[in-house]
């Protein structure tokens, strides 16, 4: 993708000057500075916790910065609230949307400064009006009438951006904006990108997906533990510099992997058929295997059957029929605990819902298969000082930060850190298939090289490992063998060193392989 | 500094904060009635502590809202909400009361029948509302407050049934036998000058550091907590939802009909004809939360109500309304319940101090 700049390096929009933002002890931001300019895309790069929500909260008169200055067209100002902000045309589009369910799109684009007729009558008409020439002017396709709840996660994004033009700004702040969009999406949500920077609005693209900003932006800003560490010119840098700024280090995005030769087959699953939740097929007779030191990349659009795949793998949901087989011994519709013991760790897609016990202290998460084991209890009694050795044990040798939480709730940890617990906790069940579904979704470089290291790890010990993910790059780099999955079929196979992106996306969209 | 922050942080300073201000507004809810909040509450504290028969009261009035109490923080643990410890209290009570009139056993055997009868019923009728929610997803605080009525029907029919009705007349049942009783035996009850006095209290005590144990120590709790905290992950993890659901549900109400048993046995001695609900199992609500639903706290604050009740029963002495306890108990909970923000507004002004 080509990024045709719009940026008027004449006209600066908001210049943010030695920023400092402290809660108690702790330097969220430490003198960062920020300056944007019309029609200038923006990224702020910078791993997880480093900062730039706390930054961004500040520049939307959420915070109040400790100390530092900003400036709006050149004028000092001091924001009291985001009301202020919004009056000074900053508008932020949250990670998380806002949005009412029940309401329809005008609705919730209006709400708060609703036109109105006689100051009395909401004035439907023209505010469906003014939501349909908004959309219209940026290339934002959206339906007006539709209620929130019935329109896709993508849409659902529109309507927030559209919310923000409705109220005039001028600098718009995406936080993780395509987090939990499809490829698709993403790149109409680089289209409107364009399209606003076009007509002189001024964005901030809050991000950690490297090939996002390279697609999107002008300039790029890293942040790195609190600390401004510089600002480049995006057509300047490649991908590895920019990562390299973010961690502090060189990022090795190649995964090192030995060659190996795949032995026994540990998982066969044949003609596997199995519904959704609705009661539709979703799985419709598919056959897949892994075997001994081998990494299986299923790849696919969200929504053809890996969910419920995985599901039926770990034994929390009951497939209609087929076969499924580890090291010969069956594991078809067997629960969970049947079925870990059968060999299967895994690390599921929701860390939050699936994979942790959030108010648990991390050595308890840490113990959660095993606590009724020697030597973590004895004759029901749990022993904590085993339990407490173990998680540091664990914690220092994953990484896992801060240390010394190891009685800490583990939902007090950073998303990274929580991926990085469940990591320490299924590899070292050391069983002979391993399950990894999105095992890197919404972590930063750092932790998904980690993350990536210790799955290869896992099949250089002779495991079997299987591959989820929605991202494509992944597969590709992880992957020894790449299965396709549309439609609740394996509808192609190649082996990672002959995988090409184009020829995988088509297989992924139903074509088969060599039609093209 | 750092003891201050300490004081800040801590639960048990904004649970007396809470009762404090309860108090406070029970004395407005005094003086509005006429009645001096100074003679009211010195009555309240006068007949808790000025004799030590008194104080052995208190353990007493205390002993079944302790299980009642200890029963609904178990839950709370273990992610269930048992608003049903009063029906389940009442077939405890029912269980205990028809197997000591009916039953003839030797003594120390024939209370610890009794006790084990008042454990079964209540971790059955438990058990009966957790079948339904997981064999039929019935949410379990609906049918929990339909069995308390189930409870409070069956008591007073099983009161009727003539073999067990009081001969003569009389809304009551007989008296339990003799050798089902749990009172202390005559030397230590004229020790304590007390004629009440029973083993209730000292069972709840050994009740809560039982499940003290259970909830903080055993494999059994770790399950039962982590299915309570969050099910997905639980059963993703290898835990059975269903059973730990089944054995929290059941635990919990063994706990109220031990409460039952212990007010028959060693109180009562009879079960009545019940007029309108006793609220044991509610009191037992208030207890939990006033503990933090900590089970060595269920002690001291079923202390504190059972206090409150023997107290307060004895304000109308002073021609001041009973019910005002229950005016600062409801207070107490309010308070309790938005700790929580008095926590936030005290941290945020010693921050300001702090700054300025």
């Amino acid at each position: 993708m080509s990024h045709q700049s719009h940026m008027d390096k004449n006209t600066m929009v908001i210049e943010m000057r030695d920023i400092v933002k402290k809660f108690g002890d702790f330097t969220a931001n430490d003198h960062i500075n920020l300056t944007l300019h019309k029609g200038e895309v923006h990224a702020i790069l910078g791993e997880n916790g480093a900062g730039k929500s706390t930054l961004m909260n500040v520049l939307c008169g959420l915070y109040h910065p400790t100390s530092g200055q900003i400036f709006v067209d050149g004028k000092e100002v001091h924001m009291n609230g985001p009301r202020d902000a919004i009056d000074l045309g900053i508008g932020m589009v949250h990670q998380h949307f806002m949005l009412i369910q029940p309401f329809t799109v005008t609705d919730n684009i209006i709400l708060g400064i609703e036109p109105t007729k006689a100051g009395v009558v909401v004035d439907e008409k023209l505010a469906r009006q003014k939501v349909l020439e908004l959309s219209e002017r940026y290339g934002m396709k959206v339906d007006p009438d539709a209620r929130i709840e019935d329109i896709s996660v993508g849409m659902q994004q529109r309507v927030e951006i559209l919310k923000v033009l409705y109220r005039g700004s001028k600098v718009l702040i995406l936080d993780e904006p395509t987090a939990s969009l499809t490829p698709q999406e993403i790149d109409e949500l680089m289209q409107i990108i364009d399209n606003l920077t076009k007509d002189g609005k001024s964005v901030i693209l809050i991000t950690h997906k490297l090939k996002e900003i390279k697609a999107c932006s002008d300039t790029c800003t890293v942040i790195r533990q609190g600390k401004y560490i510089k600002t480049v010119n995006v057509a300047d840098v490649d991908e590895n510099e920019m990562a390299a700024m973010m961690v502090g280090r060189d990022v090795n995005f190649k995964v090192e992997k030995k060659a190996m030769t795949p032995g026994d087959v540990v998982l066969d699953i044949k003609d596997l058929h199995a519904k959704d939740y609705r009661g539709i097929e979703i799985l419709r007779g598919l056959d897949l295997n892994v075997r001994k030191g081998e990494i299986v990349g299923l790849c696919g659009v969200d929504g053809n059957g890996q969910t419920e795949l995985v599901e039926v793998l770990t034994g929390l949901k009951k497939a209609e029929s087929g076969s499924i087989t580890m090291l010969g011994q069956d594991v078809f519709n067997k629960t969970p605990h049947e079925v870990f013991e059968a060999g299967v760790s895994s690390i599921p897609a929701d860390r939050q819902k699936h994979g942790l016990v959030l108010d648990f202290s991390v050595e308890d998460n840490l113990i959660v298969q095993h606590y009724d084991e020697a030597p973590f209890s004895k004759h029901g009694i749990l022993d904590r000082s085993v339990i407490r050795s173990n998680a540091t044990d664990l914690m220092e040798k994953f990484d896992v930060r801060p240390r010394g939480a190891e009685g800490k709730p583990a939902g007090t940890l950073s998303g990274g850190n929580q991926q990085k617990v469940i990591i320490a906790r299924e590899v070292t069940n050391d069983k002979d298939l391993l399950i990894a579904f999105n095992p890197t979704r919404g972590l930063d470089v750092g932790a998904i090289e980690f993350v990536h290291k210790y799955i290869v790890d896992q099949r250089n010990k002779g495991r079997a490992v299987l591959l989820v993910s929605f991202e494509l790059d992944e597969i590709m780099s992880l992957s020894d063998r790449i299965e396709v999955i549309f439609d609740g079929e394996i509808t192609g196979s190649v082996a990672g060193a002959d995988a090409d992106e184009k020829e995988l996306g088509f297989m992924m969209a139903g074509g088969k392989k060599n039609e093209n | 500094m750092k003891t201050k922050k300490g004081i800040l942080d801590s639960n048990l300073f904004y649970t007396i904060l809470a009762i404090v201000i309860g108090f406070a507004i029970g004395a407005i809810f005094l003086l509005i009635a006429g009645i001096s909040p100074a003679v009211a509450y010195g009555k309240l504290i006068d007949s808790v502590f000025s004799k030590p028969k008194y104080m052995v009261w208190t353990l007493v009035y205390a002993a079944p809202v302790i299980f009642t109490g200890l029963s609904v923080a178990f839950s709370f643990r273990t992610g269930v909400f048992n608003i049903g410890a009063e029906g389940q209290y009442i077939v405890g009570s029912v269980a205990a009361c028809v197997i000591g009139i009916l039953v003839p056993l030797p003594p120390v055997i024939h209370p610890l029948v009794c006790i084990l009868a008042a454990a079964g019923a209540g971790c059955l009728w438990s058990l009966i509302v957790g079948v339904l929610k997981t064999k039929r997803g019935i949410h379990e605080v609906l049918s929990f407050i339909m069995f308390n009525w189930i409870a409070y029907y069956l008591q007073n029919y099983i009161v009727n049934i003539p073999i067990i009705h009081k001969k003569g007349g009389g809304e009551a049942t007989e008296n339990i036998k003799d050798t089902a009783r749990i009172i202390f035996p005559d030397g230590i009850m004229k020790a304590l000058d007390c004629t009440g006095a029973h083993w209730g209290f000292i069972f709840a005590v050994i009740a809560a550091i039982i499940i003290f144990i259970i909830i903080e120590k055993t494999t059994l709790g770790y399950e039962l907590k982590a299915v309570g905290f969050n099910k997905n992950a639980a059963e993703f993890a290898g835990i059975n939802v269903n059973r730990s659901m089944l054995t929290a549900l059941g635990i919990s109400g063994a706990l109220a009909g031990l409460g039952g048993a212990v007010q028959t046995l060693g109180m009562a001695g009879r079960l009545p004809q019940l007029a309108a609900q006793e609220g044991y199992g509610f009191e037992g609500i208030t207890v939990a939360l006033i503990a933090g639903s900590n089970p060595l706290g269920c002690i001291f604050s079923g202390i504190f109500y059972g206090a409150m009740k023997y107290g307060g029963s004895k304000l109308t002495m002073v021609k001041a309304p009973s019910e005002v306890v229950n005016i600062i108990m409801g207070c107490v909970i309010i308070f309790i319940a938005i700790s929580q923000v008095f926590k936030a507004i005290f941290t945020s002004i010693g921050k300001k101090r702090k700054e300025a």
